[in-house]
This record gives structure tokens, C-alpha cells and sequence, in this order.
């Protein structure tokens, strides 16, 4: 047991040696590797042609193209969920963009860092249109479908005590199977995170006779993580993921990025095209990180109309996940 | 014709009732499944507006065989994979020929060559193939190379476990019941991701140890001992008597049991092995949990597109079918060896 605890301990340094120096190991290997779901809509998930897609495997893409120059040097490793954090710790995948929660115990106690929020999500609710039902805070004496022994289940509890409000929970094991209880009349209203509403929105029949409630009863906020002790890595890759917001705040966009590069007399966007400034030298990488992310890949909100927006079969709204100045969360600070 | 279905469906009018009744019920219950998998069902077109709603929509399956079949492999590699398909069929086919065992040692020869041959052409590397590494497999194919290699390295690492059980040494005899008991006692997912996600932590940085080789090693070492105990109890099956005369020829160990013991014990478990095989088969499945992605993980993650959320239907019963076509060609296939004669016996086929 003790040559056991040796080796661990002994492996876990050598894993922290080899951490210290993440973007030098993605220059030489000429790739950069994350760890990405293995299939959730929207988020990532393989397309017609099997190259895998979503907003998790675009901010991927947009670190590559940040530090290699090239998108197409994004490879993505999907990770069940179980395994995910132990590929990051072992060095197998060089950041996770998998649709992973934030929270205070991942990001202190498992040698993680949390970058930045790409997605506010949260649980809410789900209803036939016409009932009369607008607002959670209406459903009162309401039957709700939900997941098993989840936080989903939880959350729910919480919600309608704190209101003092009285539901009848209705539970299953499988999504598809509390789907297909809603599906059947059974339930007045189904809960769990907003971005797994939509997607399960999509496989009812008559859709459109379904509404999401703008109720948000719980907090979920996902982004990309990065191994703790690399502080290098975890600014390239958290400014890489700002320039994105900064971009659309800045209505920069995949379109006219070459264009503003040379036109703009903006100085916000001077700095963050790399026109002027020192922001890509000051992380190790070159004057155009950020141009190339944007013409590569997209400002944050082409991603999101892209993937999950009114571009996509999803159509979720923006919600939280709209700019600061449009009344959302998405808030990164100024690149000077 | 007539003559069968008077004997065997309307011998007397209480029979006859029941036999109706039951015909009945199985029309009344297949009806349903038949208009949805068949009748109503859409068969052509790209993307989902080509479904009509009215019964299964094969779209989604047409749309994706490439990935449900291939994986990830590049399109432009993909013959590699039927090329190897149709060589390893080659290479296995006297297995299941009734004459050609009057020479094992060329039929084994013959087969092992066969995978190392189809291992190079999916791997590549080598004769102006490109490279493709093994995280772009997937589907059917990481399957079949899960279950094959499985199968090869498990049948005759499972036959040593049995005999070194059985064996009169006792430090050797020892090691083969814990080898058997450790394996045959954990569930293979823990296998699998005790290979998956401790290994790596165990290694030193830069040592990479390819995922699916990982999986591979598991999972051969795991069938290797439920094999073990299904040829253990071939060899109990065999009368002493055997042993005595193959030692009174003046045959050593090995070759008395290469010659006698062997061939007539394996012939007993023959549906235990086929059994073990099938079981194995299926448990590939389970490598999803290492982000590995055979048929039904490819299936899976293809109805997580957008595009095609809400199909779940159409990609499991593929999958299934799937599976049951191959789970019952390797239970016909293993009739063969069955009826095949032993050693001693006239050849009658």
C-alpha cells in the first residue's frame, strides 16, 4: 500500500512537472487536444461529416487558432464525464471545453482552474402553451416530471418549499423516459437545465406547442477548465475566450474582421485586432491571436446563433447569455 | 407441405383452436411494428424534412452509415477497412471447413496471419498507407477489432489459464486461480476504467499508452478467464482412461494433450465458448465508457446532432439488428464445429 501511495504521489509530480509548461507542449506537439462531451447538442457533438461541432469544440477551435495559427489544429478527445477531470490532472488533454459546471469544490479541491463562463445555464421549466402559464412562480399544486437522484430533483424541492408552493414530482431514471411521461399528459411541467430543454424540446412532436419558461431556479454556469499551476496557459486561454465577447460587443464578426483590422480607427478595436498594443506579446503569442480566433471561428455571438441560437434547430434564447450592455451576464474586461 | 400443416398445426380441433388463437395474436401484435418499420416508413432523402412522421424514418440511419460503420476513419481510407473486413473473412474461413483441420497448425497459421495483415492495413504506417491513428476509429469496425482480438488473445491465453489450474505445481497453479478469480470477480467497466483513467496516472508524463491498446488488454485479459473455467470444465469432462492411454502411446504433456486431451474437450464446450464469445461481444459496448466510441456509442453520439435529435428509436433498433446479425451468424457458425467429427470418429460430412 505504501509503494502504491509512493508511485501515485511520485506521478502526480511528474503529471504538475509536466503541466508547467502547457503551451510550449501544444506548439511542439503542432496540436492542441481537448477533452469534449460525448454528444450533447449544440454543445459538441459529431456532424454530418464526423468532424465534431458545438460551442465547447468552437472555443477549442478559437484557442487554436489563437496559438497555432490554425483552427484545424484542434483535436478533440471526447471524455466521459466520469474520466474527464483525470485526463486534464494526467495530462492527456490540454484543457476540457465538456460543458463542465463551475463550482467552489471542483475548482479548489481536484488541481483545476475554471477559465471563464461560455454558457449561463440553469434548470427551468417546460409547459404546453395556452394553459395560462407564464412564469414558474404559477405553478402551484403542478405535477413536474424530473430526473432521478440529480440536483435537478433538488433544486426543485428547494424551489417550491422556499416559495411554499405544492408540486408533485413525478420521477424517471432516463431523460427519454421523463420526456416521454410529459410527452404523455402526465406531467403539467418538465424540469432540468434550460440548453437540455430545448434539445429535448426538439424530439416532441408538436414542438411548437411547447414554451420554456424564462425562469432560471438554479445556477449552472459552464466553461472551459484548465490544470491549476499554469498560469500562462490559463491567461491564453481565458483572453481567448474575452477577446470572443470583446468582439461582439465591438461588432467585430467572422465577416468584416480583415476589414476592421485596417479601417477601424476605434482604438478598443485597434488593441484587440492587434493593430496597436501589446496584448498578444504579452502572453507569449503574436500581434493577430485575436483576428485569427475571430475570422477563423466568430465573435461570441456568431458562435452562440451558430450552435444554439436562432441559427441552429435549437433556437434557445439568449437569455442570460446576452452582453452585459443587452441586459445578460457575458461581461469580459477590456483588453489595454 | 400440406401433410406438416396438418401434423404440426391441426392434428385435432383443440389444437387447432390454439394453434389459430396463436397465430392471431402474433399478427396482432406484429402488425404495428411491421407498418412502423416498413410500410409507413421513410427509406429516402438527406436531412430530416425527408421524414414524414408517419412511421420509422431510415433517413437518419442512411444519412450516418459511413459513421456507424467506419467511425472517424478518413473517407478517403475507408476501403482499408472493407479490404480488411474481406481478408480476415479470408483468413478465418477454413476455420469453419470440416477438412481443412487435418492441418491446425496451417489453419491457425493462417488466420494469425490474417489479423496481423489487417492490423497493418488499419493502422498503416507502412506500404504508402498513411497513418491513422486509433482515436479515429470507431463503429461497427472498433467493435469487430475490439471483439476479434478479444476472441484471439483470450481463446488460447484461456486454454494455459485452464491447464495451469489443473496443473500438479502448485506456485503455478496458485497464480492461475488468483489470475482467474481477480478477473472473473471485477465487473468489466471496472476493468476498463481502471485502464483508462488510473493508468495514466501511474505512467510517468510522457509515456502515452494508446487508449484503445489499453481497452484491448482488458478486456482480452478478462474474457481469457471466463474462458479459462469454460475449458477448465471440458477437461474435467474428460474420462482419466484418456490420460492413461495417451501416456501408455509415450506422450509427453504437451502432446498428449495437444493430440488427445484437448481436441475432445474443447469439442464438449464448444456452446460454452460460443457462449463467452457472444457475451463478449456485446460487453464491447461498454468501451463508451472510456470515450471510445463503437457501434451504439457512434449511434448514440449521432443523435445528439441538432439535426437529428429525436430518432433515438430509428439508431437503436439499428443497433440492435446489428447486433443480433452478428450474435446469430457466430451462434450458426459454431454448429459447424459441433457437428464437425472428432477426433477418432469417421468422417461423415
Amino acid at each position: 500500500m505504501r509503494i502504491l501511495c509512493a508511485a501515485l504521489a511520485a506521478s502526480l509530480a511528474i503529471t504538475a512537472a509536466s503541466a508547467a509548461a502547457t503551451l510550449d507542449t501544444v506548439r511542439q506537439r503542432g496540436a492542441l487536444v481537448c477533452g469534449v462531451s460525448q454528444g450533447l447538442a449544440g454543445f459538441s457533438n459529431p456532424d454530418a461529416q464526423g468532424r465534431w461541432t458545438g460551442l465547447d469544440t468552437d472555443i477549442c477551435r478559437a484557442v487554436a487558432s489563437a496559438v497555432l495559427g490554425d483552427a484545424k489544429k484542434a483535436r478533440f478527445v471526447p471524455l466521459s464525464s466520469k474520466e474527464s477531470f483525470t485526463a486534464l490532472q494526467s495530462g492527456a488533454v490540454d484543457m476540457l471545453t465538456r460543458n463542465t459546471t463551475w463550482t467552489q469544490t471542483r475548482d479548489t479541491a481536484l488541481g483545476l482552474n475554471f477559465v471563464a463562463t461560455i454558457f449561463y445555464d440553469g434548470q427551468g421549466f417546460m409547459v404546453r402553451r395556452g394553459v395560462g402559464v407564464d412564469s414558474a412562480e404559477q405553478l402551484d399544486g403542478a405535477t413536474v416530471c424530473v430526473n432521478a437522484g440529480t440536483t435537478t430533483e433538488l433544486n426543485l424541492a428547494d424551489y417550491f418549499r422556499a416559495r411554499k408552493m405544492r408540486y408533485t414530482p413525478v420521477v424517471f431514471e432516463k431523460s427519454d423516459e421523463v420526456l416521454a411521461a410529459y410527452q404523455a399528459g402526465r406531467c403539467d411541467a418538465y424540469t432540468t437545465d434550460q440548453s437540455g430543454l430545448y434539445a429535448q424540446r426538439l424530439k416532441l412532436q408538436d414542438r411548437n406547442a411547447h414554451t420554456i419558461l424564462p425562469d432560471v431556479i438554479s445556477k449552472e454556469p459552464l466553461g472551459p477548465v484548465v490544470r491549476q499551476g499554469d498560469d500562462a496557459w490559463f491567461d491564453i486561454v481565458r483572453w481567448t475566450v474575452f477577446a470572443l465577447i470583446n468582439a461582439e460587443e465591438l461588432g467585430v464578426g467572422q465577416t468584416n474582421v480583415d476589414g476592421m483590422r485596417t479601417a477601424s480607427a476605434d482604438p478598443r478595436i485597434r488593441r484587440l485586432l492587434g493593430a496597436d498594443g501589446r496584448a498578444g506579446a504579452n502572453m507569449g503569442l503574436d500581434a493577430e491571436w485575436a483576428l485569427r480566433a475571430i475570422r477563423q471561428v466568430g465573435n461570441y455571438g456568431e458562435l452562440f446563433d451558430r450552435h444554439l441560437g436562432k441559427a441552429s434547430p435549437l433556437m434557445i434564447d439568449r437569455g442570460m447569455n446576452r452582453l452585459w450592455n443587452k441586459g445578460g451576464l457575458l461581461y469580459a474586461p477590456p483588453i489595454r | 407441405m400440406t401433410g406438416w400443416l396438418r401434423v404440426r398445426l391441426f392434428p385435432g380441433p383443440v389444437n387447432g383452436v390454439v394453434s389459430v388463437l396463436l397465430l392471431a395474436a402474433i399478427v396482432w401484435a406484429m402488425a404495428p411494428v411491421v407498418d412502423w418499420a416498413f410500410i409507413s416508413a421513410d427509406w429516402f432523402g438527406t436531412t430530416r424534412a425527408d421524414c414524414s412522421g408517419a412511421g420509422a424514418c431510415w433517413v437518419f440511419v442512411t444519412a450516418r452509415i459511413g459513421q456507424f460503420l467506419y467511425g472517424f476513419y478518413p473517407e478517403t481510407e475507408r476501403w482499408r477497412v472493407d479490404v480488411a473486413a474481406l481478408c480476415l473473412a479470408l483468413g478465418l474461413a477454413p476455420l469453419f471447413m470440416a477438412r481443412a483441420m487435418r492441418g491446425p497448425g496451417l489453419v491457425f497459421g493462417l488466420a494469425f496471419g490474417a489479423l496481423v495483415l489487417c492490423g497493418m492495413l488499419l493502422i498503416g504506417g507502412a506500404f504508402g498507407l498513411p497513418y491513422v491513428p486509433t482515436r479515429r476509429w470507431g463503429g461497427l469496425m472498433l467493435t469487430l477489432v475490439v471483439a476479434v482480438v478479444g476472441i484471439a488473445a483470450s481463446f488460447p491465453l484461456g486454454i494455459l489459464l485452464a491447464l495451469g489450474r489443473r496443473s500438479r505445481l502448485p506456485v503455478l497453479r496458485g497464480l492461475c486461480v488468483a489470475f482467474i478469480e481477480l478477473w472473473r470477480g471485477v465487473p468489466l467497466i471496472t476493468v476498463l476504467f481502471m485502464a483508462s483513467v488510473m493508468l495514466p496516472l501511474f505512467l510517468p508524463g510522457g509515456a502515452e499508452m494508446d487508449k484503445l491498446l489499453r481497452a484491448l488488454i482488458g478486456v482480452s485479459l478478462f474474457a481469457a478467464a471466463y474462458m479459462a473455467e469454460v475449458v477448465r470444465g471440458g477437461l474435467q469432462a474428460i474420462p482419466v482412461g484418456q490420460y492413461e492411454a495417451a501416456s501408455a502411446l509415450g506422450l509427453g504433456y504437451w502432446r498428449s494433450h495437444a493430440l488427445v486431451i484437448l481436441p475432445q474437450a474443447l469439442r464438449h464446450v464448444v456452446p460454452g465458448i460460443v457462449n463467452t464469445i457472444i457475451g463478449l461481444f456485446k460487453d464491447t459496448t461498454l468501451v463508451l465508457v472510456i470515450g471510445l466510441f463503437d457501434l451504439l456509442g457512434m449511434v448514440q453520439a449521432a443523435l445528439t446532432d441538432p439535426n437529428w435529435l429525436g430518432y433515438s428509436l430509428e439508431g437503436y433498433v439499428f443497433a440492435g439488428v446489428m447486433f443480433w446479425a452478428f450474435c446469430f451468424s457466430m451462434s450458426r457458425l459454431s454448429l459447424r464445429f459441433e457437428r464437425r467429427p472428432g477426433v477418432g470418429q469417421e468422417d461423415t460430412a
